[in-house]
């Protein structure tokens, strides 16, 4: 093994990116569902704790040039390009300096200086758009590719499998990631889904298919490195599917109920953060002191962020009429 | 002047953009080797190739958001629906997506894309295949929503779309493909939100759209027949609405009526009546009166067909009502 493979193999050169980042976006979660809870902020909001090692391993790969599409439960992944805290918790507040001025919200959150193209509340919608955005970079030769989170339950609607169609026939240079946390709204896979594996469903659209353990978040990306440079050398587009859990309910209002007695406990005990901490202390890259310096100070970043976007203005009235058309 | 139908000014349109604009491209279902199922883009394949000229699968939402997300990397796609009935199968790319993007993201992400569609009855295709659908586009905000009536403003609009910052429905009536007008030689573009009045006249207004205004036209010569002198706005654009050129024929006349190929209920006349009714109440000399095809799906049968859009004689019947 060369010294760089091998140092990759260790992710000596990544680990603290990858780790800070799972941080970062658990902290701002857990600062969500209190602002939420506290009646604070209204409206809803879908929470992502549990999920960080599929956004974060999968974004880490992400060049400039290249686009990101997520869905309502988004904040994890637009995070996870880059995007500001602050920016993040000023939209979900309402904020002048949000993300997207505070007229997105929480569902919403997009950044194009870090090639968030845009989260959308339509179940499936963002598929055929991030395809889109695949046929432009292939078109223009840009080199970028397009990536996109979605669902387990999205792979059931229309626009999950038109987009797959285009993709297989044109050969774009599009990586659609599902985030299989087990269920929709309150129901389990196997209630919607008459096929357990997702992934089979790139078999009749000619895309590669990869299954990968969606809490590891090297293994995460690994896989989608490999479908990135495929899709950069012209060789297509790739489906994967990332085996994972939300710790919260589906949404703000939802305590879970639905969930079979063992079965959080179960994936708490996988935890992709803790499950990164114990490998770092293995490995001998990180012991658990140089992880809990991380804890602090990722959590004083948040515990800042939000300090600075409750402290911002709300927009003025008159941006309402603002960038309905150009 | 050369003399050109519809059809082919369609076209010599995309033909004028895609020479004048590399980015931009034009997709669809049977668009290009086949040159539409209207044949209303023959020969752009040969001449600009099959990366720019794309055939599609039939997937509505897939071609929507190819053409969506295109225009994010800074394409200026033209996406083709064959039949503007089937917008109902990717009417979420258009209400939820496209229609939305620049506002819910503050601005950030600007959509340049064209939505070119097959529009209207008359043509015996029956309720699927046949719905004037400008009013299901006109109430979203975010959309311009154009719909030229002649040859020459196919070009000179169609180009004004592409060119447009904002995502553009246009709509091409079926009922004219095959009609032909006077198309000057060199560039056409004309700038969106311009009516333009296509017959003055002192006693009354009308205003039409599309197919609807060749029949205007025809109410107005039969009415001249009787002594009353119509005039005739072409409206060209819904979004953005000429509403100055409107109300300053009404001032002149007195008297408004629309002619519109969709249903009655919230058609386009609708909100032209009620911006008349706000802005020229007491410049109104009769009641403001709507043509339109009744609130049923469009039969197939010729007869059914026939009684249900709006003839010339309902048009006269609607301009005697509103100066009686
Ligand atoms: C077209 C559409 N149908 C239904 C909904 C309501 N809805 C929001 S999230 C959701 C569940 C989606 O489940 P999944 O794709 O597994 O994503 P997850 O929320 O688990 O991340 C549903 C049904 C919606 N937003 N859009
Ligand atoms: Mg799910």
């Amino acid at each position: 093994m060369t010294a760089v493979y091998e140092a990759q193999a260790r992710c000596e050169d990544i680990w603290e990116t990858l780790l800070d980042s799972m941080l970062r976006i658990r902290y701002f979660e857990n600062e969500v569902k209190a602002l939420f809870g506290s009646g604070l902020v209204r409206g809803s909001t879908h929470l992502c704790q549990g999920q960080e090692a599929t956004v974060v391993g999968a974004c880490s790969r992400l060049r400039p040039g290249d686009m990101m599409a997520s869905t309502y439960r988004g904040h994890g992944a637009v995070l996870a390009t880059g995007a500001s805290p602050t920016a993040a918790f000023a939209e979900i507040l309402g904020r002048d300096p949000g993300l997207c001025g505070g007229k997105g919200g929480s569902m919403h959150f997009t950044d194009l200086t870090h090639g968030a193209i845009g989260s959308n509340a339509i179940v499936g919608a963002h598929l055929p758009i991030a395809v889109g955005a695949a046929f432009g970079a292939q078109h223009l030769k840009s080199g970028a590719v397009s990536l996109a989170f979605t669902g387990d339950g999205s792979t059931n609607i229309g626009a999950f499998h038109e987009a797959l169609n285009l993709a297989g026939i044109w050969k774009l240079p599009v990586v659609i990631v599902i985030e299989n946390n087990h269920y929709g709204e309150y129901s389990p896979l196997a209630a919607t889904t008459p096929i357990s594996a997702l992934v089979d469903r790139a078999k009749s659209y000619g895309i590669r298919g990869e299954v990968v353990d969606g809490n590891d978040v090297l293994a995460v990306r690994n896989v989608v490195g490999e479908a990135f440079d495929r899709a950069r050398d012209g060789n297509g587009p790739t489906l994967i599917e990332a085996d994972t859990y939300r710790f919260e309910g589906h949404s703000r209002s939802d305590p879970g109920k639905y969930r079979p007695p063992g079965e959080l406990e179960s994936w708490l005990a996988r935890d992709p953060i803790e499950r990164f901490a114990d490998l770092l202390k293995e490995r001998e890259i990180a012991g658990t002191e140089i992880v809990e310096a991380h804890r602090q100070q990722v959590g004083a970043e948040i515990a800042a962020a939000l300090q600075a976007a409750k402290a911002a203005p709300e927009p003025q009235p008159e941006r309402l009429y603002e960038d309905v058309i150009g | 002047m050369a003399e050109m139908t519809y059809r082919d000014a369609v076209a010599a349109a995309i033909a004028q953009e895609m020479e004048r604009d590399p980015s931009v491209v034009f997709l669809g279902e049977d668009v290009a080797a086949a040159g539409g199922v209207f044949k209303a883009t023959v020969g752009l394949l040969d001449k600009f190739g099959p990366e720019r000229v794309v055939d599609t699968p039939i997937a509505e939402q897939a071609i929507l958001g190819a053409a969506m997300g295109a225009a994010m990397t800074g394409l200026r796609p033209i996406a083709e629906i064959m039949f503007s009935d089937f917008l109902a199968v990717c009417w979420d790319l258009v209400a939820n997506e496209i229609a939305k993007t620049r506002y819910m993201t503050n601005g950030q992400v600007s959509l340049p894309l064209v939505i070119r569609t097959g529009n209207g009855g008359g043509v015996r295709f029956g309720a699927q295949h046949s719905q004037s659908v400008e009013n299901w586009a006109m109430m979203i905000p975010g959309i311009k929503v154009v719909a030229p009536s002649t040859p020459r403003d196919v070009i000179g609009l169609l180009a004004a779309a592409v060119r447009d910052p904002d995502p553009v429905l246009f709509f091409e009536q079926k009922s004219l493909y095959a009609t032909k007008g006077e198309v000057e030689e060199g560039e056409i573009v004309d700038e969106l939100g311009r009516a333009t009045v296509v017959r003055e006249g002192r006693d009354v207004t009308i205003v039409a759209l599309a197919a609807m205004v060749p029949r205007a036209q025809a109410a107005a010569e039969l009415l001249a027949a009787e002594g009353i002198d119509a005039a005739v706005i072409d409206l060209r654009s819904l979004v953005p609405l000429d509403v100055t050129t409107i109300a300053n024929s009404v001032v002149a006349t007195g008297h408004l009526v629309t002619v519109e190929e969709n249903p009655r209920l919230c058609g386009w006349g609708a909100e032209v009546a009620s911006i008349v009714a706000e802005e020229c109440i007491f410049d109104l000399d009769g009641p403001i009166v709507r043509v339109t095809t009744p609130h049923v799906p469009l039969p197939a049968a010729e007869a059914l067909e026939d009684a249900a859009m709006p003839s010339p004689e309902r048009i006269v019947a609607g301009v005697r009502h509103s100066l009686a």
